[in-house]
Protein backbone atom coordinates (compact mmCIF):
# COMPACT_ATOMS: atom_id res chain seq x y z
CA UNK A 1 0.00 0.00 0.00
CA UNK A 2 2.94 2.29 0.65
CA UNK A 3 4.03 2.02 -2.97
CA UNK A 4 0.58 3.21 -4.10
CA UNK A 5 0.94 6.31 -1.94
CA UNK A 6 4.42 6.90 -3.37
CA UNK A 7 2.99 6.57 -6.88
CA UNK A 8 0.25 9.12 -6.23
CA UNK A 9 2.72 11.60 -4.74
CA UNK A 10 5.12 11.24 -7.70
CA UNK A 11 2.27 11.38 -10.22
CA UNK A 12 0.85 14.53 -8.64
CA UNK A 13 4.29 16.18 -8.69
CA UNK A 14 4.85 15.19 -12.33
CA UNK A 15 1.45 16.45 -13.49
CA UNK A 16 1.88 19.68 -11.53
CA UNK A 17 5.24 20.28 -13.21
CA UNK A 18 3.68 19.43 -16.58
CA UNK A 19 0.95 22.00 -15.93
CA UNK A 20 3.72 24.48 -15.13
CA UNK A 21 5.32 23.77 -18.51
CA UNK A 22 2.04 24.36 -20.30
CA UNK A 23 0.58 27.31 -18.42
CA UNK A 24 3.47 29.68 -17.66
CA UNK A 25 3.99 32.47 -20.18
CA UNK A 26 7.72 32.86 -19.55
CA UNK A 27 9.70 30.32 -21.58
CA UNK A 28 12.45 30.28 -18.98
CA UNK A 29 10.00 29.24 -16.23
CA UNK A 30 8.56 26.71 -18.65
CA UNK A 31 11.97 25.11 -19.11
CA UNK A 32 12.52 24.94 -15.35
CA UNK A 33 9.10 23.33 -14.88
CA UNK A 34 10.06 20.84 -17.60
CA UNK A 35 12.98 19.84 -15.39
CA UNK A 36 10.50 18.97 -12.64
CA UNK A 37 8.43 16.88 -15.03
CA UNK A 38 11.51 15.01 -16.31
CA UNK A 39 12.67 14.32 -12.74
CA UNK A 40 9.19 13.04 -11.90
CA UNK A 41 9.22 10.66 -14.88
CA UNK A 42 12.72 9.47 -13.90
CA UNK A 43 11.51 8.66 -10.39
CA UNK A 44 8.52 6.82 -11.85
CA UNK A 45 10.95 4.75 -13.94
CA UNK A 46 12.74 3.79 -10.72
CA UNK A 47 9.38 2.97 -9.14
CA UNK A 48 8.72 0.64 -12.09
CA UNK A 49 11.98 -1.19 -11.42
CA UNK A 50 13.91 0.34 -14.34
CA UNK A 51 16.89 1.71 -12.44
CA UNK A 52 19.22 2.01 -15.45
CA UNK A 53 16.56 3.83 -17.46
CA UNK A 54 16.01 6.27 -14.59
CA UNK A 55 19.70 7.14 -14.55
CA UNK A 56 19.73 7.50 -18.36
CA UNK A 57 16.73 9.81 -18.12
CA UNK A 58 18.60 11.93 -15.57
CA UNK A 59 21.83 12.06 -17.57
CA UNK A 60 20.47 12.55 -21.08
CA UNK A 61 17.28 14.52 -20.46
CA UNK A 62 18.03 16.64 -17.41
CA UNK A 63 21.78 16.87 -17.98
CA UNK A 64 21.76 17.17 -21.76
CA UNK A 65 18.54 18.10 -23.52
CA UNK A 66 17.33 20.50 -20.83
CA UNK A 67 20.64 22.37 -20.67
CA UNK A 68 20.56 22.63 -24.48
CA UNK A 69 17.03 24.01 -24.28
CA UNK A 70 18.06 26.57 -21.66
CA UNK A 71 20.93 27.67 -23.90
CA UNK A 72 18.54 28.12 -26.81
CA UNK A 73 16.11 30.09 -24.62
CA UNK A 74 18.86 32.46 -23.51
CA UNK A 75 20.34 32.83 -27.00
CA UNK A 76 17.01 33.67 -28.63
CA UNK A 77 15.66 36.16 -26.09
CA UNK A 78 18.22 38.90 -26.50
CA UNK A 79 15.65 41.67 -26.77
CA UNK A 80 13.33 40.82 -23.90
CA UNK A 81 13.34 37.96 -21.46
CA UNK A 82 9.59 37.50 -21.46
CA UNK A 83 8.63 35.98 -24.78
CA UNK A 84 4.89 36.27 -25.04
CA UNK A 85 2.99 33.22 -26.10
CA UNK A 86 -0.58 34.37 -26.46
CA UNK A 87 -2.64 31.31 -27.12
CA UNK A 88 -3.63 31.08 -30.75
CA UNK A 89 -6.82 29.23 -29.97
CA UNK A 90 -6.91 28.27 -26.33
CA UNK A 91 -10.52 27.12 -26.32
CA UNK A 92 -10.38 24.94 -29.47
CA UNK A 93 -7.14 23.39 -28.23
CA UNK A 94 -8.76 22.67 -24.86
CA UNK A 95 -11.72 20.99 -26.56
CA UNK A 96 -9.44 18.82 -28.72
CA UNK A 97 -7.26 17.85 -25.76
CA UNK A 98 -10.25 17.05 -23.54
CA UNK A 99 -11.73 14.84 -26.27
CA UNK A 100 -8.42 13.00 -26.76
CA UNK A 101 -8.02 12.51 -23.00
CA UNK A 102 -11.58 11.22 -22.67
CA UNK A 103 -11.13 8.67 -25.47
CA UNK A 104 -7.76 7.49 -24.10
CA UNK A 105 -8.94 7.12 -20.49
CA UNK A 106 -12.05 5.26 -21.65
CA UNK A 107 -9.92 2.94 -23.80
CA UNK A 108 -7.52 2.31 -20.91
CA UNK A 109 -10.22 1.57 -18.35
CA UNK A 110 -12.42 -0.61 -20.57
CA UNK A 111 -9.67 -2.77 -22.09
CA UNK A 112 -8.85 -6.03 -20.31
CA UNK A 113 -5.06 -5.84 -20.34
CA UNK A 114 -3.15 -9.13 -20.23
CA UNK A 115 -1.35 -8.44 -16.99
CA UNK A 116 1.11 -10.71 -15.24
CA UNK A 117 2.19 -10.25 -11.66
CA UNK A 118 5.37 -8.14 -11.80
CA UNK A 119 8.51 -9.83 -10.59
CA UNK A 120 10.46 -8.37 -7.71
CA UNK A 121 12.58 -5.49 -9.02
CA UNK A 122 16.24 -6.29 -9.42
CA UNK A 123 19.25 -4.73 -11.12
CA UNK A 124 18.59 -4.28 -14.86
CA UNK A 125 21.98 -3.11 -16.13
CA UNK A 126 23.23 -6.59 -17.01
CA UNK A 127 20.12 -7.59 -18.94
CA UNK A 128 19.86 -4.25 -20.78
CA UNK A 129 23.53 -4.31 -21.81
CA UNK A 130 23.21 -7.92 -22.92
CA UNK A 131 20.18 -7.10 -25.04
CA UNK A 132 21.96 -4.13 -26.64
CA UNK A 133 24.93 -6.24 -27.70
CA UNK A 134 22.80 -9.23 -28.66
CA UNK A 135 19.25 -8.95 -29.95
CA UNK A 136 19.40 -5.21 -30.60
CA UNK A 137 22.95 -4.96 -31.94
CA UNK A 138 22.00 -3.51 -35.35
CA UNK A 139 19.66 -0.79 -33.99
CA UNK A 140 22.32 0.01 -31.40
CA UNK A 141 24.96 0.61 -34.09
CA UNK A 142 22.53 2.57 -36.28
CA UNK A 143 21.68 4.71 -33.24
CA UNK A 144 25.29 5.83 -32.93
CA UNK A 145 25.27 6.72 -36.64
CA UNK A 146 22.04 8.70 -36.19
CA UNK A 147 23.59 10.64 -33.31
CA UNK A 148 26.68 11.45 -35.40
CA UNK A 149 24.55 12.65 -38.32
CA UNK A 150 22.38 14.76 -35.98
CA UNK A 151 25.47 16.31 -34.42
CA UNK A 152 26.98 17.25 -37.80
CA UNK A 153 23.59 18.46 -39.02
CA UNK A 154 23.14 20.68 -35.97
CA UNK A 155 26.56 22.24 -36.48
CA UNK A 156 25.92 22.86 -40.19
CA UNK A 157 22.43 24.31 -39.66
CA UNK A 158 23.28 26.65 -36.80
CA UNK A 159 26.58 28.12 -38.03
CA UNK A 160 26.54 31.64 -39.41
CA UNK A 161 26.19 31.87 -43.16
CA UNK A 162 29.28 33.35 -44.81
CA UNK A 163 28.69 34.83 -48.25
CA UNK A 164 31.30 35.33 -50.94
CA UNK B 1 -7.16 3.20 -3.35
CA UNK B 2 -6.56 -0.30 -4.72
CA UNK B 3 -3.24 -1.96 -5.45
CA UNK B 4 -0.98 -0.32 -7.97
CA UNK B 5 -1.74 -1.60 -11.47
CA UNK B 6 -1.04 -1.00 -15.13
CA UNK B 7 -4.01 1.38 -15.41
CA UNK B 8 -2.47 3.91 -13.06
CA UNK B 9 0.60 4.35 -15.22
CA UNK B 10 -1.37 4.35 -18.48
CA UNK B 11 -3.73 7.07 -17.24
CA UNK B 12 -0.77 9.14 -16.04
CA UNK B 13 0.84 8.68 -19.47
CA UNK B 14 -2.38 9.83 -21.13
CA UNK B 15 -2.51 12.94 -18.93
CA UNK B 16 1.12 13.79 -19.72
CA UNK B 17 0.46 13.24 -23.43
CA UNK B 18 -2.51 15.61 -23.34
CA UNK B 19 -0.48 18.27 -21.53
CA UNK B 20 2.18 18.00 -24.25
CA UNK B 21 -0.45 18.11 -26.98
CA UNK B 22 -2.00 21.25 -25.47
CA UNK B 23 1.47 22.81 -25.29
CA UNK B 24 2.15 22.05 -28.96
CA UNK B 25 -1.26 23.37 -30.04
CA UNK B 26 -1.24 26.67 -28.14
CA UNK B 27 2.39 27.80 -28.07
CA UNK B 28 3.70 30.24 -30.63
CA UNK B 29 7.27 30.10 -29.36
CA UNK B 30 9.19 27.41 -31.25
CA UNK B 31 11.12 26.33 -28.15
CA UNK B 32 7.82 25.98 -26.26
CA UNK B 33 6.58 23.64 -28.98
CA UNK B 34 9.76 21.55 -28.66
CA UNK B 35 9.17 21.30 -24.90
CA UNK B 36 5.65 20.02 -25.56
CA UNK B 37 7.14 17.34 -27.82
CA UNK B 38 9.49 16.32 -25.00
CA UNK B 39 6.47 15.85 -22.72
CA UNK B 40 4.77 13.66 -25.34
CA UNK B 41 7.90 11.50 -25.75
CA UNK B 42 8.13 11.09 -21.98
CA UNK B 43 4.54 9.91 -21.76
CA UNK B 44 5.25 7.31 -24.46
CA UNK B 45 8.32 6.16 -22.54
CA UNK B 46 6.25 5.80 -19.37
CA UNK B 47 3.84 3.52 -21.25
CA UNK B 48 6.71 1.43 -22.63
CA UNK B 49 8.23 0.86 -19.20
CA UNK B 50 4.86 0.20 -17.55
CA UNK B 51 3.99 -2.44 -20.16
CA UNK B 52 7.44 -3.99 -19.73
CA UNK B 53 6.97 -4.16 -15.96
CA UNK B 54 3.49 -5.68 -16.01
CA UNK B 55 4.26 -8.18 -18.76
CA UNK B 56 6.52 -10.56 -16.91
CA UNK B 57 9.56 -8.34 -16.52
CA UNK B 58 10.75 -8.39 -20.13
CA UNK B 59 13.39 -5.78 -20.94
CA UNK B 60 12.25 -4.95 -24.49
CA UNK B 61 10.14 -2.02 -23.32
CA UNK B 62 13.09 -0.48 -21.49
CA UNK B 63 15.31 -0.92 -24.58
CA UNK B 64 12.70 0.87 -26.69
CA UNK B 65 12.52 3.66 -24.13
CA UNK B 66 16.29 4.10 -24.34
CA UNK B 67 16.05 4.34 -28.13
CA UNK B 68 13.30 6.95 -27.76
CA UNK B 69 15.50 8.97 -25.39
CA UNK B 70 18.35 8.74 -27.90
CA UNK B 71 16.13 9.97 -30.74
CA UNK B 72 14.81 12.75 -28.49
CA UNK B 73 18.38 13.91 -27.95
CA UNK B 74 19.02 13.95 -31.71
CA UNK B 75 15.69 15.74 -32.29
CA UNK B 76 16.48 18.36 -29.65
CA UNK B 77 19.94 19.05 -31.11
CA UNK B 78 18.68 19.46 -34.67
CA UNK B 79 15.47 21.26 -33.65
CA UNK B 80 17.24 23.82 -31.49
CA UNK B 81 19.87 24.36 -34.20
CA UNK B 82 17.05 25.12 -36.65
CA UNK B 83 15.49 27.47 -34.08
CA UNK B 84 18.81 29.32 -33.76
CA UNK B 85 19.08 29.50 -37.57
CA UNK B 86 15.57 30.92 -37.78
CA UNK B 87 16.42 33.47 -35.10
CA UNK B 88 19.45 34.64 -37.10
CA UNK B 89 17.28 35.20 -40.16
CA UNK B 90 14.07 36.55 -38.64
CA UNK B 91 15.13 38.02 -35.26
CA UNK B 92 12.20 36.11 -33.73
CA UNK B 93 11.15 32.52 -33.11
CA UNK B 94 7.40 33.04 -33.13
CA UNK B 95 6.18 30.36 -35.51
CA UNK B 96 3.50 32.63 -37.02
CA UNK B 97 6.03 35.26 -38.06
CA UNK B 98 8.35 32.81 -39.80
CA UNK B 99 6.35 32.05 -42.92
CA UNK B 100 9.00 32.51 -45.59
CA UNK B 101 11.37 29.77 -46.69
CA UNK B 102 13.98 32.24 -47.89
CA UNK B 103 14.80 34.82 -45.26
Amino acid sequence: MTITVVFYVLAAATVAAGLGVVLTTNVMHSALALMGALLGVASLFVLLGADFLGVVQLLVYVGGILVLTLFAVMLTSRVEMRVSNRAVGRLPALVVVAAVLGVMVRAITTTAWAMKEPAAPGPTVYAVGHAFLGTYLLPFEIASLVLLVALIGAVVVSRKEVRG
Amino acid sequence: MGPLGLHHFLVLGAVLFCLGLYCVLTRRNAIGILMGIELILNSANLNYVAFARYNGGEYDGQIFAIFVIMLAAAEAAVGLAIVLGIYQGFETIEVEATDRLRG
